[in-house]
């Protein structure tokens, strides 16, 4: 059990007053972005990032993941309280959450959406801990040929097995890794697309991007709905927790379940949106009387606020063993990783082991120390959404500038920031999702190194994408997925399966 | 049961109404948005082609995969273009409506406002003046609230990034004066 030891040693790393302090502040932060309107986990987690640019690598991913955690049990409480889903991936559990709350049942209802998501998460990190260093090692062995097919599975699982209209998420990922491109390109030296220009030269920031793609789009997005609210103020008292929880036992098959669902489609770019509603879906599904969910059961509540946090924390997997994100969220943490001077990837676990597994055990602790702090805090926090929006909104667009110009200390990445505020809000109007963009711009420089150093090395010959078994299974995979959509439609004319229908979204 | 029957009621008295005119449709800034990527894709890609967008015999030069890119693109919005275009004619979708697109512009100008203040000012005095203004004239906030708010938030995020953090922002004469 060496993965046990090391687990032990991250603890041990973790334990110290300063990094439990910044535990503490950071989930607070994340519960207090999950509950704000127009704020979500990703745009927290970007916005906040710049507080940890002068911190050591380990304290900066444990105050951020934390955050990340804080945002997703935020997300519950106004969803239950307000029958406003704080985050899209919360939208499945107001199905049950808020009648139960319209019943007098809300600590209940609290309980078992923290309580779950608690249980979610913490099955997720023990795939984590068990897995994450296998595949890392495994990884070790992979050349330029095999890392660019692993981008180009990701890339092309986007295209294939998203949800919004090809045409957009192709327009989505190519404008992301164009505008990766820009700037000098590492393997020439020579400069593309800077069209003279020396602010250009420094290439276009990710943070940056994402700051304005997240941050200042979702704001200007709220404005446009009325944030009149009301809703139920609640407190949990130790006696309710207790009779939620002796009654757990009685649910394990839906929260097994979830937490398989949500594992599954964190590790795969299904997300935790996608989760939670299939968590949910097949929860009524495989009820004895499915006619009573969205009245008010506990089961709705259980059901995809597990598989949502199980898919949060999965999304982590990919990005920590093969510095690939599986969700927009993990993306910005590998941001993070590269601003502190780490190089995601398999060599993480073995250069920069306190790293690693100071983040792995954070995410137990974490969790515990989440559940604890929201099971206790829940009314202060309800109260927030008293604070006017017009008081919250240009503390937010304060705290986005302040974070785009930290990056790199440039007054242009503020401009920046602002034009791609304007470019995500039309977007997100106009169903051009901003996931696969995100990736492209994130993943592209990568990507591109890995393609023509196979390359050079193969001396121009593409076979090499099918030199050997497991680069030529991947790649062939990549592509086979690319054209999903066509395929699952031939087969289906033939009738060998039932072709995709349209889920729930 | 630990349940109170007490509520949390927020009122958002400059809200959007519901039935406001359309200002611009889906569709046509569907259009626009096509136009102007396949703009986007026509410089990028020519800008490319010159770099350089040939196979020599170590592989691509550095203008072939963005070229390749361009082309993926710009064909990507020629079909969202054709797409809307058709689907343009029929029942049009509403981008937003004219109170949604007042209450933007009140976020997105002042925002605007904000950066150009922070390249002269610096980032701090910009801040205050953001917060407090934006409180003041748009959230209908009393004066007092709106100054006190925007002088302790100001602060702290000075306290925390230029004196805790280390976190230099751009200042302006205000800084300047007092030696930062």
């Amino acid at each position: 059990m060496e993965a046990f030891g090391l687990l032990l040693h991250g603890f041990a790393v973790l334990l110290t007053w300063k990094t439990l302090v910044l535990m503490m502040v950071g989930l607070v932060l994340g519960i207090f972005v999950g509950v704000l309107p127009g704020l979500g986990g990703p745009n927290g987690v970007a916005i906040l990032l710049p507080l940890t640019f002068t911190m050591d690598p380990t304290s900066a991913i444990v105050m951020l993941s934390c955050i990340y955690w804080g945002a997703l049990f935020g997300g519950a409480i106004t969803s239950i309280l307000f029958n406003i889903p704080g985050e899209a991936w919360s939208v499945a559990t107001t199905f049950d959450g808020y009648p139960m709350a319209q019943q007098g049942r809300a600590a209940e209802a609290l309980t078992a959406a923290f309580t779950s998501s608690f249980i979610g998460s913490l099955v997720a990190v023990l795939l984590i801990t068990f897995l994450a260093p296998m595949i890392s090692s495994f990884a070790l062995k992979f050349g330029p040929p095999e890392f660019f097919a692993v981008y180009l599975l990701t890339f092309c699982s986007f295209v294939g097995l998203g949800r919004e209209a090809k045409h957009k998420t192709i327009i989505s990922m190519s404008l992301g890794l164009l505008l990766a491109g820009i700037g000098m390109d590492t393997v020439s030296g020579n400069l593309r697309m800077t069209f003279g220009s020396s602010e250009l030269l420094r290439g276009i920031n990710f943070l940056v991007a994402v700051i304005g793609l997240f941050g200042i789009s979702e704001i200007l997005l709220t404005m446009e709905e009325r944030l009149a609210l009301r809703g139920h103020a609640a407190s949990i008292s130790l006696r309710v927790v207790l009779s939620v929880w002796k009654d757990l036992p009685r649910y394990w098959v839906t929260l097994l379940r979830s937490s398989f669902i949500g594992c599954w489609l964190g590790i795969t770019p299904g997300g935790a949106i996608a989760a939670s509603f299939m968590g949910y879906n097949l929860a009524k599904r495989f009820a004895k009387d499915p006619e009573s969910f969205g009245k008010g059961r506990i089961e709705g509540v259980f059901a995809p606020e597990t598989a949502a946090h199980a898919s949060g924390t999965a999304a982590l997997l990919p990005m920590l063993a093969l510095g690939i994100p599986g969700s927009g969220t993990a993306a910005i943490l590998l941001g993070g990783l590269m601003v502190w001077g780490l190089n995601p990837g398999p060599l993480l676990f073995i250069e920069h082991k306190d790293f690693v597994w100071g983040l792995i055990a954070s995410m137990y602790l974490g969790n515990v120390v989440g559940l604890v702090l929201v099971l206790t805090t829940v009314p202060i926090f309800a109260s927030i959404l008293r604070v006017p929006f017009a008081a919250v909104a240009p503390m937010i667009v304060v705290s986005c500038a302040i974070g785009a110009y930290a990056i790199q200390n440039a007054m242009f990445d503020i401009w920046l920031m602002l034009g791609f505020g304007v470019v995500g809000y039309v977007f997100k109007k106009i169903g051009i999702p901003l996931a696969p963009f995100t990736l492209a711009l994130v993943l592209g420089n990568r990507a591109e190194d890995a393609f023509r150093l196979s390359m050079i090395g193969a001396g121009g010959d593409l076979k090499v994408f099918w030199s050997n078994g497991l680069v030529g299974s991947i790649t062939t995979l990549a592509i086979v997925l690319l054209f999903w959509p066509v395929i699952d439609g031939l087969l289906a004319r033939v009738g060998l399966t039932q072709g995709s229908r349209p889920t729930p979204r | 049961m630990s349940q109170t029957d007490l509520e949390i009621v927020v009122d958002d008295p400059t809200a959007p109404e519901d039935d406001s005119p359309s200002l611009v449709s889906s569709g046509t800034i569907e259009i626009f948005v096509c136009l102007l990527l396949l703009a986007l894709a026509a410089t990028l890609g020519y800008d490319n082609w010159r770099t350089g967008a040939s196979w020599d015999s170590t592989g691509p030069e550095p203008g072939y995969f963005p070229f390749y890119l361009s082309v993926i693109l710009g064909g990507g919005s020629l079909y969202g273009l054709i797409a809307a275009l058709v689907a343009h004619r029929a029942a049009p979708e509403t981008f937003v409506t004219r109170a949604q697109a007042r209450r933007v512009m009140a976020v997105f100008v002042p925002t605007l406002l904000f950066c150009l203040a922070t390249q002269y000012l610096g980032l701090y005095v910009a801040s205050f003046l953001l917060i407090a203004a934006f409180m003041r004239l748009v959230g209908r906030i009393a004066l007092w609230k709106s100054l006190l708010t925007a002088v302790v938030f100001t602060a702290i995020m000075f306290v925390t990034f230029d004196i805790a953090f280390d976190v230099i922002m751009p200042k302006g004469p205000l800084e300047a004066a007092f030696g930062y």
